[in-house]
């Protein structure tokens, strides 16, 4: 060792074949759900969810690209316009009206949760607590919407 | 080309009058549909009451029920099956409980034991509106005191504050002790508070509370305080008039006539 250089001392590198294998193989184990789900082709995977083939059930209460962005924020203000304000329709950017109902309006059309909302929620993480009290027709009958006059 | 002062305005009017016809198409084509709601002001005019007659009430058979099982059964109050756990809309005590102050003697001996019909009193001054911490729970404008489900955090002091025990707790999940869901009606979640909302979201359909509409006796008589000729203000004149406590100042406006 002595005879050599001092740029050449500083190249050395103990178990250095170790360390660098270590390193890929832990490296390998840690990146491994990405190489697993890679190769599985579950990264390519996009939530589809269920439109309603209704012919009278084309249209959403507004477009398409309003809804998937702000749904959130609209079933809030129907939600605050009924239960703090009392209003219970809404007015489309249509100029249609429409009952403010989770169930009368939205489920109707889109009937199973499962096959809907929990689509883009589970693959995003997204929870919510809507059904914990609002009853989703499907939920209930498997048939038509049963809806027992009260 | 020359242009004289006539001239030059005439041609004026008649761009802007060009330039304003479509604006005006699109001002007086859409012209757009009332809205059915109801605002706070016309709320404001509305005094929703109800008055109970004792006596018709009691005139029905022993152990009539038809008010609660209405009630409860389009609102999805579970029966829960014991006493600690019941959650009320509308519910049952004997009279000389109910009304403490009336047991004289010997004069209230014909009314002892008879089971007087109770809910919120949607008071005019409400204690559980004032303990509320979340504004889960409020007055609105035509009296009614309402309850947002989704903003109650479940302290309990709304119960606490009121004097007439109208308020439940949901100690467990209400879901799987109701019998038939309504789907017109959401469930409650454990941890929330809930009482009678004077049927609200049937007023808003023009429909009058579950509990009148279900009394083949007729004895719950439901409207507008403020319309002097409304059902209500014929019920109540010319007759003795009970509230529960009103020594308290909560200004109940459930009414029970003798």
């Amino acid at each position: 060792m002595e005879n050599l250089s001092q740029a050449e001392t500083e190249k050395i590198m103990y178990d250095g074949k170790k360390i660098i294998l270590g390193l890929i193989i832990f490296l390998g184990l840690i990146t491994y759900p990405i190489w697993h789900n890679t190769v599985s082709g579950k990264t390519s995977y996009v939530p589809k969810p269920e439109s309603p083939t209704d012919k009278d059930k084309k249209e959403c209460v507004e477009p398409k690209a309003f809804i998937r962005v702000n749904h959130k924020t609209l079933l809030e203000d129907w939600k605050f316009s009924v239960v703090r304000n009392g209003i219970r329709t809404y007015q489309a950017s249509n100029k249609k009206t429409y009952p403010i109902s989770l169930n009368r309006t939205c489920m109707n059309c889109h009937r199973d949760k499962v096959k809907f909302c929990d689509q883009c929620h589970n693959y995003m993480g997204v929870t919510n607590k809507c059904w914990d009290c609002h009853i989703y027709p499907k939920q209930l009958s498997p048939g038509p919407l049963a809806m027992r006059e009260p | 080309m020359q242009f004289d002062r006539r001239g030059f305005l005439k041609i004026t009017g008649l761009t802007l009058l060009g330039l304003s016809a479509k604006p005006g198409w699109e001002v007086f084509s859409n012209i757009d549909q009332p809205d059915p709601s109801p605002t706070a002001e016309t709320l404001a005019k509305i005094r929703w009451a109800m008055v109970v007659d004792l006596k018709k009430c009691w005139s029905a058979k022993e152990g009539c029920r038809d008010c609660i099982d209405a009630c409860h059964r389009i609102h999805n109050v579970p029966n829960m099956g014991n006493l600690k756990d019941e959650i009320k809309w509308i519910w049952t005590e004997s009279y000389e409980k109910v009304f403490p102050e009336h047991e004289l003697e010997y004069s209230a001996e014909d009314y002892r034991h008879r089971s007087v019909m109770l809910l919120c009193n949607q008071c005019d001054d409400p204690p559980c509106v004032k303990y509320c911490p979340t504004r889960a729970t409020w007055r609105r404008e035509d009296g009614i005191v309402m309850m947002d489900f989704h903003r109650c955090i479940g302290c309990r002091y709304c119960m606490a504050g009121c004097p007439y025990g109208s308020r439940s707790f949901n100690w467990r999940d209400p879901r799987s002790f109701i019998k038939n869901i309504n789907l017109e009606y959401p469930t409650r979640v454990r941890g929330v508070v809930e009482k009678c909302n004077f049927c609200v979201e049937r007023l808003a359909q023009n429909k009058i509370p579950a509990c009148v509409e279900a009394c083949k006796e007729k004895a719950l008589v439901f409207g507008d305080l403020k319309k002097p000729d409304s059902e209500v203000r014929k019920a109540l004149q010319n007759r003795v008039i009970y509230q529960r406590q009103p020594e308290l100042g909560t200004k109940p406006k459930v009414y029970y006539i003798l």
